[in-house]
């Protein structure tokens, strides 16, 4: 049974504008999480060239980290890392959404769930920070 | 019997011969999508003043519209208590059901009353659902049963628990506000759309459906994978469905699902 349907011809259609994203804040934050993976890719080539010129020998490596810390690199490594962080509490939130934790009958709060995850994630970062100054010299 | 020697009055005040003020009707302004069909070739923006009244929603203005101003504006509503889903419209710019959005939470501001975007303009307010009503079909969105049980051997039984399960999913009134909000839907209109998969999702996990393999719709290109969780589905959602998490839940599932019949085809569904 297909029913009534209007009259093609009649009908108008909108078009969507290719500034949607612009229109409205939770559009544009999302574009923003979207856009964060390429900065992250970005990075990520960036670090295993960097893993590459270990490779290459002491006086390679030190000219390319080098090369790292100008201002430049400096500026594109501290929006790369404020992207990764908006990607990580973004996807912990995600997760509250996706996997509903039960507490007996009771269904925990979903910025609680994003909390715990948020606070692990601190923790281990922490965890690997003093690792790595306790094991640097 | 106001008898006021004021040298300021109000705007809405008048003064007649005898001193005696009364008081005017505040009004709001409505700003309103008009489209003929076969007349206009595009939509126009026609203004209404509408008296301003406390407990009154932007359903009761297009009725007050309707009765007392225009008669030719044409647009969807029925119960005006938001369990029906009929009077869905873009009220300034965000998807709302018009019998819940108050005129105080616009007032002095003008109110901009436009059809539901991502569906084709029938007439004025009133869009054409076609495709979202294909899209519900598509699902199957009944219980499905490999045999069914005959009356004689009672009802099917479901625990409080399986119940919990699916149920915040069985709220969904099919008021489509969650097309309009969704990006996806409106730049890829093959997409299955969040309610349609929300209620297919719902009767997947009825503990009474047997019918997960009639529903791979919900499993294809156009359906759960082309959502990319922008989320605006259930912000906009009048009854806390939460669609969103219906399409994402069922990407673990289906997942799920694929990876053990890879691993373990020989297991029984």
């Amino acid at each position: 049974m297909t029913g009534i349907r209007p009259d093609p011809s009649k009908l108008y259609n909108r078009k969507m504008p290719a500034t949607w994203w612009l229109q409205k804040k939770s559009y544009f934050l999302f574009m923003l999480r979207e856009l964060s993976s390429v900065f992250i890719a970005l990075f990520l080539l960036v670090y295993l060239y960097q893993i590459y010129q270990l490779t290459q020998g002491p006086e390679a490596y030190a000219a390319f980290t080098r090369r790292l810390s100008s201002p430049g690199w400096i500026f594109f490594n501290l929006i790369a890392f404020l992207f990764a962080v908006y990607h990580s509490v973004t996807w912990f939130q995600s997760t509250a959404v996706v996997l509903p934790v039960r507490l007996g009958e009771r269904l925990v709060p979903r910025q609680i769930v994003t909390a715990l995850h948020i606070g692990f994630w601190i923790v281990v970062s922490l965890g690997v920070l003093i690792l790595f100054l306790a094991l640097k010299d | 019997m106001g008898f006021w020697v004021s040298s300021s009055i109000s705007k809405l005040a008048t003064r007649n011969r005898y001193h005696e003020v009364t008081m005017a009707e505040p009004t709001i302004t409505l700003n309103v999508t008009r489209y003929r069909p076969g007349q206009d070739r595009a939509p126009t923006t026609q203004a209404y003043a509408v008296p301003y009244k406390e407990d009154w929603v932007v359903l009761d203005a297009l009725n007050h519209i309707k009765d007392q101003i225009d008669g030719t504006l044409s647009y969807r509503w029925s119960c005006r208590m938001g369990v029906c889903g009929s009077c869905g419209m873009m009220v300034n710019g965000t998807p709302k059901l018009t019998c819940a959005a108050f005129l105080r939470d616009y007032y002095p501001g003008e109110i901009r009353v436009e059809p539901l975007i991502n569906f084709p303009i029938i007439r004025d307010l009133v869009i054409d659902m076609s495709d979202f009503l294909d899209k519900l079909k598509s699902v199957k969105p009944w219980i499905i049963r490999k045999e069914e049980k005959p009356v004689a051997r009672g009802e099917y039984l479901q625990t409080p628990a399986e119940l919990e399960a699916f149920h915040q999913f069985t709220q969904c009134i099919n008021c489509m506000l969650c097309y309009a909000a969704c990006p996806v839907y409106g730049l890829e209109p093959k997409f299955l759309g969040p309610a349609a998969i929300a209620l297919g999702y719902r009767y997947n996990m009825d503990s009474r459906d047997q019918g997960k393999e009639q529903r791979a719709v919900i499993g294809n290109h156009d359906g759960i994978w082309d959502c990319t969780f922008v989320g605006e589905c259930s912000v906009v959602c009048p009854k806390d469905v939460d669609p969103a998490a219906a399409i994402q839940r069922s990407k673990v599932d289906t997942t799920k699902n694929w990876f053990q019949s890879i691993l373990m085809p020989w297991g029984q569904r």
